[in-house]
């Protein structure tokens, strides 16, 4: 049976649906060592601060402690998220050139309609429906068709990659105990499934460009060269698994919360311009991504008057900085117009999400139409049934009963 | 409606040159040009931008001193 | 707020980012008496960094860079005059069309202008510019959309650069001259001063250094210019690129401590006067202060910078309305950007203010870098170039006045870098006036010297 540290409260199950409390015993604690060797830190100014120094490293293969998720697998190079400047920087760039600025800088917002059409005929489906569950119905579905779309990945194949994809997301919990060692290695079995699949699926574009990213990755080169096959399969599975796993949680976090303040939901009916800054404010209070599990110091840092040697899991506990009361005003509270809101929710640094304006764009839109067309929505269930993840936290199931459409 | 981006605090995460392109554009890698003054049609886009600065570097009013011309 | 001064007259003189930002601090911190702003351009405030890049590309029209306020201002603009003197005694600012204008508190904000081409037969010749205002912006920006054979530009600092990036990016031939061994090495010292001529030459810049132009030629009309080394061009324009002139002339005669390095004036903004003694009612604030800064050994900095007008302002309305401890010191770390040749140059710090750089991340090779800038072992500043998500860990290094050469570990380091000499020339050595002016002394050498204006 492990100890009762603070990481393993954290993970445990039992304190999915709030784990708020014990990210605020963290945040007292300053830094945290837990008994495997492994830091968390929890506060606002370290958290922000770590995303900016150039000696905390992503790429795990810089760990001193036994770590099963690093480097295990055999073909599939690690993707920019695993990876340092200047490796790092090179691939983002080039998964960049096809999705935004400079070189495509109008094809999120090219997005905008495609969304709203595809999130209206999801509402369409509610149709006669009593009781909705807002993610199978809604949440999930909707990020995948819209990955699926931009990728070039046809969404029919939706129940295979959702199993490679659910094998991933359980490889890297860092949940302790339960034997990780076969989680990783199914996960790592997973990502070598669904990279041969996508490298496939990139290599039939090869002459033949669709105006996906895929076929941009194999077509288009740029002063700086192009993605070779293996990163092409690496980029291609990291863009597929970030597209959706977040996003999910983001609108059913979303939804969740509204619900659960009524006077804030009201108010973004009446003013829906508010919706970017609501976004924003959920990103800060409820994020999608609650913790970066993988950085590591590439020498003795100090954070907080604590030396955390190089080497050591550092674990940076975004959702915890996001409450911090030293930096947000009245922090625990849901407030959709928050102006001073730099929060973390998709981190910091060179290492910021990439995906973050598509998140942001399908979100508002779809809790906009949400809004719009679900006529007084009810929770059933408070709190829902959560996914197992601790990083990638959110409702497994939110059921809601409406008056009508 | 006017803009001005503070780009002491700008570190380019181009948030904006993607939500409002027509307004916001990145110049090479990492610089963000701008036109100060959007046109109209642009205020919903502008609006997501500036909610969506990761540093909060952009500043939207109404034209200083316009009474003063 | 018993006892705070929240009444009463206010008087900005200077109408543009220092201005505006200090009128907006007043009101939001509850500023309710009078409040006059006095500007000599007949525009309302505008954003100056967009004229030397937006603007020159042709993508947005010079007069359509006007800034945003972020509240009702309720203020009495005077635009269009000149504020030509100040009555200390009877607390007036008199302007040059004979009104005068009375007030309880000064702030001055009156910031710089172009230093002009020495020689005004040449300087009036048509085709021969400089660019500070929107009006300059305008007009050389029509030049250069009506094609010019070739462009001359005299300095390379900051302006000059981006005045010939633009340029090139339009697909103009251009000059650029320096009289210094490098392009931004004033501000930046030898290591990037290099870089800036690689790059330029790479971009079809023609870049002359260690050169001065001795005379420009024409008949009325600019039709090329001759240079110290003998040779010549042929060119249909010149832009002066000579740094900038503090506006201070109006207050000769005011008993202030101002001149050409600009007014000075304490750590909460305050003006001395030609004594040395703080006075208590006159306030300075953006290009044209000059103030101390402890983390620069308390030398008097005077910074043209964007960021400066900004946090200066805001202290210096803060402490206008504000009594004995209340008041607050302008102690935020200098910093600017640049924008040339495709990349995105950042500064915090005073990089003038060293003795060594090293290439801390990244490399000069990609153009892709962060120089880290000590002096006598600590850090004083950081440039990067194209990586700006890392400016702010070195911020907190020079805020602690971390150990020079930084900590290694950086996950982009090359190798071992090696500390070099900083290599920042004398300002004297220069075409263009440094945007950062350090006017101290330091102990082993002396930066600048302090001349009678002429």
């Amino acid at each position: 049976m492990a100890a009762d540290t603070l990481f393993h409260r954290i993970t445990d199950y039992a304190h999915r649906a709030d784990p708020y409390p014990l990210y605020a015993e963290l945040r007292e604690n300053g830094v945290a060592r837990q008994d495997d060797g492994s830091y968390l830190v929890g506060t606002y100014h370290d958290i922000a601060a770590l995303l900016h120094d150039p000696r905390i490293s992503s790429d795990r293969r810089h760990r001193t402690v036994p770590d099963g998720a690093a480097g295990t697998d055999e073909g599939v190079p690690p993707s920019f998220i695993g990876l340092d400047d200047p490796e790092h920087h090179r691939l983002r760039g080039l998964a960049m050139r096809s999705f935004g600025p400079p070189h495509t800088p109008d094809r999120i917002d090219g997005m905008h309609e495609d969304i709203t059409r595809i999130v209206r005929d999801l509402i369409a489906g509610f149709e006669g429906k009593e009781r909705i569950d807002v993610v199978d119905d809604f949440a999930y579905p909707l990020p995948v068709t819209v990955i699926c779309r931009l990728l070039g990945v046809p969404t029919e194949d939706e129940p295979r990659f959702r199993l490679w994809s659910d094998a991933i997301v359980a490889g890297f919990d860092p949940t302790p105990g339960d034997d990780p060692e076969e989680r990783q290695r199914a996960g790592t079995d997973a990502r070598k499934q669904m990279a041969l699949y996508l490298g496939e699926l990139a290599e039939g574009r090869r002459g033949h460009p669709s105006g996906d990213m895929l076929s941009a990755f194999v077509n288009d080169a740029g002063p700086e060269g192009q993605l070779t096959p293996l990163e092409t399969m690496a980029t291609a599975v990291l863009l597929l698994i970030a597209g959706h796993e977040t996003t999910v949680n983001l609108i059913t976090n979303g939804m969740l919360t509204l619900l659960r303040h009524p006077d804030a939901l009201e108010r973004l009916c009446r003013e829906p311009e508010l919706m970017p800054l609501a976004v924003e404010e959920l990103l800060r209070y409820e994020p999608p991504v609650q913790m970066l599990p993988q950085r590591t110091p590439l020498a003795d840092i100090e954070v907080a008057g604590r030396t955390i040697p190089k080497g050591s899991p550092l674990i940076l506990m975004l959702a915890a900085g996001n409450r911090d009361p030293q930096r947000f005003v009245d922090p625990d509270r849901f407030d959709p117009a928050r102006e001073d809101n730099q929060h973390l929710g998709f981190g910091s640094g060179v290492h910021s999400c990439f995906g973050a304006p598509l998140a942001r764009l399908e979100t508002q839109i779809a809790l906009h139409e949400l809004l719009r067309h679900l006529d007084t929505p009810r929770l059933i269930e408070d709190p829902p049934e959560y996914r197992r993840s601790p990083v990638l936290r959110g409702p497994r199931h939110l059921l809601i009963g409406r008056g009508g459409v | 409606m006017h803009i001005v981006v503070d780009l002491n605090r700008c570190q380019g995460y181009a948030q904006c040159a993607f939500l409002a392109p027509g307004v916001f554009t990145m110049h090479g890698e990492e610089s963000l040009l701008y036109t100060p003054v959007a046109p109209e049609d642009q205020r919903a886009r502008v609006r997501r931008a500036v909610a969506a600065c990761p540093v909060q570097a952009i500043l939207v009013g109404e034209e200083a001193g316009a009474g003063a011309r | 707020m018993l006892g705070e001064p929240r009444d009463g007259r206010i008087v900005v003189v200077g109408a543009s980012l220092a201005g505006l930002r200090a009128a907006e601090t007043l009101r939001a911190e509850g500023f309710t008496g009078s409040l006059t702003l006095i500007g000599e351009e007949t525009h309302p405030p505008y954003d100056r960094p967009p004229l030397s890049k937006q603007v020159l590309l042709g993508k947005v029209p010079a007069d359509r860079t006007g800034l945003p306020q972020r509240r009702r201002l309720d203020a009495d603009w005077k635009l269009g005059v000149r504020a030509g003197g100040l009555d200390p005694v009877g607390k007036r600012v008199l302007l040059d069309d004979g009104a005068d204008v009375p007030f309880d508190r000064l702030l001055i904000a009156t910031g710089t202008r172009a230093r002009p081409w020495p020689h005004p037969d040449e300087a009036a010749m048509d085709g021969v510019f400089t660019l500070r205002t929107s009006g300059d912006a305008a007009a050389l920006a029509a030049r250069l959309a009506a094609g010019p054979r070739r462009v001359l530009v005299v300095g390379a600092g900051f302006t000059g650069s981006e005045i010939a990036s633009a340029c090139r990016e339009r697909g103009l031939d251009v000059t650029v001259a320096e009289r210094g061994p490098a392009p931004l090495v004033g501000a930046l010292g030898g290591t990037l001063g290099e870089l800036a001529a690689k790059l330029q030459r790479a971009h079809g810049v023609d870049l002359r250094c260690g050169v001065t132009v001795t005379a420009l030629e024409g008949d009325g009309r600019l039709t090329g210019a001759q240079f110290s080394d003998g040779t010549r061009i042929d060119a249909d324009i010149a832009v002066i690129a000579l740094g900038a002139v503090r506006n201070t002339e109006w207050l000769a005669e005011s008993g202030l401590a101002a001149g050409p390095r600009g007014v000075t004036c304490d750590a909460g903004c305050r003006a001395f006067d030609m004594y040395g003694i703080v006075t208590d009612d006159i306030f300075a604030a953006g290009d044209v202060a000059r103030f101390p800064h402890p983390l620069f050994e308390y030398q008097l900095l005077s910074l043209e910078h964007w960021g400066n007008a900004v946090a200066q302002a805001e202290v210096a309305a803060h402490n206008m309305i504000s009594t004995g401890p209340r008041r607050r010191p302008h102690l935020t770390v200098p910093a600017f950007w640049s924008s040339q040749f495709g990349l995105n140059i950042k500064s915090v710090g005073v990089p003038t203010f060293s003795d060594q750089v090293v290439i801390a991340q990244g490399s000069l090779k990609d153009a892709r870098l962060v120089a880290v800038y000590g002096y006598r072992g600590r850090v004083t500043a950081a440039v990067s170039v194209n990586q700006a998500r890392s400016l702010e860990y070195y911020r907190h290094l020079i805020e602690t006045a971390a150990p020079f050469p930084p900590a290694p570990g950086a996950a982009d380091q090359r190798e071992s870098p090696v500390p070099v000499p900083s290599d920042v020339p004398d300002p004297k050595l220069l075409s263009h006036g440094p945007t950062v002016a350090l006017t101290g002394h330091l102990p082993d050498r002396r930066l600048t010297v302090v001349q009678p204006a002429r």
